[in-house]
């Protein structure tokens, strides 16, 4: 099964012909559903159990403190431990909440997670759906989530999740719009939505660099929207724990709590992971024109360390803008999002088109 | 019976459960959300048809669009411990009676129809086809419904702001959040 760190698509190809062998095509299918489920839900536990660690890392550096030091080297083992604690408490259910819809919801939140990762170019030939409308399919799943936090924070009957819900959904709805027309501005430089099309085409240079001004914008943008997407700080009046002790996920305990918190933070990998794809030229590595050796020097570090490269930078931005900036008010996140970042969104959207129109770019 | 018969049943039979679920639940929320459950379902037929696109709008205008503004309404206007009133026996039958009438007639129609396959050869349902169907204004072309669609929908969107928008004097110093023209704009 020749292994090659910079093409898999070989290896999953070998493997697939060696399935092919021993066993019949439907089984095939299944067995390899199979794997490809169970990695996936490894590397959500184990990413997101690394996420939280890092985000207290970071917290901890903002704030001059070393963090978790006590459980494992540098505290390493510290949020394993938190989530053996978390599995073994006990799962309380409101006397009056809507039983199926309170045990429904965190499995909504958690599935268009997954339904959004199973887009993702890790590397080459490392994408389990490479559809033609890639990125549109990514905002299309996504927007799904949102009904999983409305319905928890409605079914726990209790009012600080239905406020913490209501705010947190309205959030969601506006900036999606703006998620997704930054995300159109570089479509109209890519000519294509297909993310493996998309990652190809930014093989000599990166769409930030490709597209300069309207990318830059959009790339700004994206930031920002996506960080409200994912109700993170300065977004997270969703969860103001000082007015709303914990918003939509109050009255969960247990696995169903870890469930919200894994997936926000794996909600955090995605658009991250979408920011490296679309801006940031994916798994390609950095490439200068006509700097033969630097470009050579370049393609030797192979490509899954390179997109998890840039996608732990933009999640270290991102976690930066949660430590500095201070949380705003409910009224000042939608000023944000209808008066200014949606008007620059579609004048930057007929920037980029007048930019490709002209062939001013790279 | 193939993996793809499997999964057509699959979702034919989470159509059907959930649609007969999303009438006679009593409630609300959970009506919603076994609409949403249909919704997908038949999201989940598109993509076994291999019509990627009109699968993600299926999500995007119906699941996250519509769907959230009818939780969004439940979410304002209703407890959770409201349950609907049941309906008198008499309804019931009524009801039952054009349902099964309504049913009825569907699937005769479709049975007596006599399906001819085409021997043209099958169009790629891809973005780019879509695109340029849509744009184009030659004999397939769709411009001109889409220019026509966009027009109603602006109508639309105008006339939810009108009616939002509170007199000068009542108005507070909060922005309220303008849902409406966020669908308008997606669907």
């Amino acid at each position: 099964m020749g292994f090659n760190i910079y093409d898999f698509s070989g290896m999953t190809h070998n493997m697939h012909l060696w399935f092919l062998e021993r066993m019949s095509p439907t089984a095939t299918t299944i067995v390899e559903w199979t794997i490809i489920g169970v990695s996936y839900m490894l590397f959500v536990a184990l990413f997101g159990l690394f996420l939280v660690y890092a985000e207290r890392k970071v917290c901890a550096a903002f704030q001059q403190r070393l963090g978790p030091m006590r459980v494992g080297y540098w505290g390493l083992l510290q949020t394993i431990a938190d989530f053996i604690k978390l599995l073994m408490k006990e799962l309380i259910m409101p006397k009056s909440a809507d039983k199926f819809l309170y045990n429904l919801a965190p499995f909504i939140v958690m599935i268009a997670t997954f339904l959004a990762m199973a887009v993702l170019p890790f590397a080459k030939g490392l994408q389990t759906l490479d559809f033609d409308i890639g990125i549109f399919y990514v905002t299309a799943v996504s927007s799904v989530g949102v009904i999983g936090i409305l319905i928890a924070g409605w079914s726990s009957n209790n009012k600080y999740s239905l406020i913490g819900a209501m705010r947190s959904g309205a959030q969601i709805l506006s900036y999606e719009l703006s998620v997704s027309l930054s995300l159109v501005t570089i479509i109209i430089l890519a000519g294509s939505m297909q993310l493996s099309v998309v990652v190809e085409s930014q093989r000599d240079a990166w769409f930030i660099f490709k597209g300069h001004i309207p990318a830059l914008i959009a790339f700004v943008i994206f930031l920002i929207a996506g960080t409200a997407e994912t109700n993170r700080g300065p977004f997270d009046l969703a969860e103001a724990e000082s007015e709303l002790t914990a918003g939509f996920h109050t009255e969960y305990s247990g696995i169903k709590f870890a469930f919200f918190f894994l997936a926000e933070y794996i909600n955090m990998f995605i658009v991250a992971a979408m920011a490296t794809t679309v801006f940031l030229g994916g798994w390609m590595p950095l490439h200068f024109g006509s700097f033969e050796s630097f470009n050579v020097v370049m393609d030797f570090i192979p490509p899954l360390v390179w997109f998890f490269m840039k996608v732990l930078g933009v999640i270290f931005l991102i976690m930066w803008f949660k430590w500095t900036f201070p949380r705003l008010r409910v009224d000042q996140i939608l000023t944000l999002e209808w008066k200014y970042l949606l008007p620059i969104n579609l004048i930057n959207i007929l920037l980029m088109s007048l930019v490709v129109l002209t062939k001013f770019h790279l | 019976m193939t993996l793809n018969d499997i999964m057509f049943y699959l979702f034919a039979g989470s159509i059907l459960t959930f649609s007969v679920l999303t009438v006679t639940s009593r409630r609300i929320l959970r009506s919603a959300v076994y609409l949403l459950f249909v919704l997908v379902s038949t999201a989940g037929i598109y993509f076994m048809l291999n019509y990627n696109f009109l699968a993600a709008v299926q999500l995007t205008v119906y699941a996250g669009g519509i769907i959230v503004l009818i939780i969004f309404s439940i979410l304002l206007t209703s407890h959770v411990s409201e349950k609907a009133v049941v309906a008198p026996v008499r309804q019931q039958i009524f009801s039952a009676l054009a349902t099964a009438a309504g049913a009825a007639l569907t699937i005769l129609t479709f049975l007596q129809y006599a399906f001819t396959p085409s021997a043209s050869p099958a169009v790629e349902a891809n973005v780019h086809n879509v695109g340029l169907a849509l744009v184009s204004y030659g004999r397939d072309g769709f411009a001109l419904p889409f220019e026509v669609i966009s027009i109603l929908l602006l109508a639309a969107m105008v006339g939810a702001i009108v009616l939002a928008k509170k007199e000068k004097h009542l108005a507070t110093a909060g922005n309220q959040p303008k849902i409406n023209p966020d669908n308008s704009s997606k669907s």
